[in-house]
């Protein structure tokens, strides 16, 4: 019964997953890029614990741990070096 | 009903608001027209909807150990969530790449000329 449910969430959250990376593609900032980035990375740690909830496994826990600080190492660090002034546009080369 | 069933329900009530949370957010992130209005859409499965996933993996595997790292997952979480979107807020309000015409109030604009510390964001 669970495994069924679980199964639905894990729809739900690839077709999340989907859309973010359109919402990454079409920008048009830097820091867009950024914020989709973090999102996918949190969507990607609700997935490992809901493949960790269907195994009953905890061989999952460490990957949750390590995400969480990748994920806040990752976006700090493009916020604060990268230039966030140049944006997608027609004329000009991403 | 035994008690795992009874966590198991509780589990899946999570996982399905979990799942919930985080399709409203990138519902919003597609269609939202600026990247603070993103943010404040972005923010939802970061947090609420980490706690709620949780949440739902502690009651389903039920051991102490395994909720010691996952309180610690969930404290970090909410310790470095806000202070990723304070430092890509600001940066982006620097650029200027914030609609003024959205805003509603704007209290950084007035002391942003200020001199601030080498490492402000």
């Amino acid at each position: 019964m669970i495994e069924v449910v679980i199964g639905v969430c894990v729809a739900v959250l690839g077709l999340c997953a989907l859309g973010l990376v359109v919402r990454m593609t079409i920008g048009p900032t830097v820091l867009d890029r950024a914020l989709t980035f973090d999102m996918i990375v949190s969507i990607t740690i609700i997935g490992l614990a809901l493949y960790g909830a269907i195994r009953r496994e905890v061989d999952t826990l460490p990957m949750l741990l390590v995400l969480t600080l990748l994920g806040f190492v990752g976006s700090v660090s493009i916020a604060r070096f990268i230039d966030p002034r140049d944006v997608d546009d027609e004329e000009a080369p991403s | 009903m035994s008690w795992d069933q009874v966590s198991d329900v509780i589990a899946a009530v999570c996982f399905v608001a979990a799942a919930f949370f985080a399709a409203v957010a990138a519902i919003g992130v597609i269609r939202f027209p600026d990247l603070l209005t993103r943010m404040h859409a972005a923010t939802k499965p970061q947090t609420v909807g980490l706690l709620f996933a949780l949440v739902g993996l502690g009651l389903r595997l039920g051991e102490p150990s395994a909720i010691g790292i996952l309180v610690l997952v969930g404290l970090f979480q909410c310790a470095t969530a806000p202070i990723a979107s304070h430092m890509m807020s600001r940066a982006a309000f620097r650029a200027g790449q914030v609609r003024q015409d959205l805003l509603v109030a704007d209290e950084l604009s007035p002391v942003m000329d200020r001199e601030e510390p080498r490492g402000a964001p």
